[in-house]
């Protein structure tokens, strides 16, 4: 994470947003290339291909509608099938919220709409950080933006190759999107109740890919959760000993109207 | 196909309510203590339950065989990242990894 100087201002906070982002951004770019092309073989116009990115900007959902729509899925299934999958995003909503509950809704509407699993992790860290810069939202900004910006580039990219070059989705390219989850995943397990959370998560994943509807990710999730909860309630010392920083007791400085 | 648009319409609300709606609501309401410490096993459990199947299931098969490259590539990122803990390099060479196995593979 960029160091910040002493006094942050709205601009050293957008661009630090922007800096500590480019990581994920880099991992992003492959995946979007391969959204585009994917997009036009299941059926997708170019402008809907775009469309998608510019309008519903969720990486795992694009490519899970694209692949239900290439199966002539009705349209409630992939709508009820979007729905589920980016029920994540509710969560991380709800662990962001007690921070950015100053904010005025010309800043909630923005970057709730930017609101992915890669600004999500950046920007956790940033508003969890105990220094009281009143504008931990443009460092928000900054890393929503540069996500924004660089996925429908992608997308048009994508898009534009995927007219030109057939065949681009076999090239096994989507494992961009894993290696770029594996990077983010192993930082965040920072205790054992953390690591039995994603264990049992991952392995529950696999064994229920088979239910209807995507659903077998939602209910993995629900009981990585759950395991992660039991774990720390019985190795009470191992889990308060390390996840005292992302507790977030103190409320943010009031940021100013802007 | 549906009409397009009605797809892109409908996926993008039921994208966006649970990322604004929430925001909107919970910042205005105090949060139980037991939730937030719930929450946050949400993202290594979502990120692995979208990583395991993916390197795991091949055609909805489970592959554990040297020739499943997405999990030997895995893998080898999951070593990079836990000893280096730098996010940029984990991409690099988890890609390069998987893209030269898949060649020696000749896949």
């Amino acid at each position: 994470m960029a160091t910040l100087p002493a006094q942050p201002t709205r601009r050293s906070e957008f661009l630090a947003g922007m800096r500590d982002t480019f990581p994920l951004v880099v991992g992003a770019i492959p995946f979007g290339f391969i959204y585009g092309a994917l997009a036009l073989n299941s059926g997708f116009s170019p402008l809907g291909a775009l469309g998608l990115s510019l309008f519903v900007f969720a990486g795992s959902s694009q490519f899970i509608g694209a692949n239900l729509v290439a199966g002539g899925a009705a349209l409630w299934v992939i709508v009820l099938t979007t729905f589920i999958v980016n029920l994540r995003h509710a969560l991380y909503s709800a662990t962001l919220a007690p921070h950015m509950k100053r904010l005025p809704h010309k800043w909630l509407l923005p970057l709730g709409f930017w609101l992915t699993d890669e600004t999500f992790v950046v920007v956790v860290g940033r508003y969890n950080r105990d220094d009281d810069s009143p504008y931990k939202h443009w460092y928000h900004l900054g890393s929503s933006l540069v996500m924004y910006i660089n996925w429908n580039v992608c997308t048009l990219v994508g898009i534009v190759a995927g007219q030109s070059i057939p065949d681009l989705g076999k090239w096994g390219l989507d494992f961009a999107l894993y290696v770029t989850f594996i990077g983010m995943l192993i930082p965040l397990i920072k205790n054992r109740p953390l690591l039995l959370a994603a264990v049992v998560a991952g392995l529950s994943a696999v064994l229920f890919d088979g239910l209807p509807n995507h659903i077998g990710l939602l209910v993995a999730a629900l009981l990585g959760v759950a395991a992660g909860v039991i774990a720390e309630n019985l190795l009470p010392e191992a889990a308060t000993a390390e996840s005292r920083p992302s507790q977030p007791e103190s409320s943010i400085p009031l940021p100013p109207t802007d | 196909m549906t009409n397009e648009w009605l797809i892109i319409l409908g996926m993008t609300l039921v994208t966006f309510i649970p990322r604004y709606g929430v925001l909107a609501l919970l910042g205005r309401v105090e949060m139980p203590k037991p939730i937030f410490r719930a929450l946050k096993f949400v993202p290594p459990a979502v990120l692995s339950a979208i990583i395991l199947p993916g390197l795991v299931l091949r055609d909805g098969q489970v592959s554990l065989a040297l020739d499943n490259s997405y999990l030997v590539a895995g893998i080898f990122a999951a070593l990079v990242a836990w000893r280096t803990r730098n996010l940029l390099l984990t991409i690099v060479l988890g890609m390069a990894a998987f893209l030269i196995y898949r060649a020696v593979l000749g896949v």
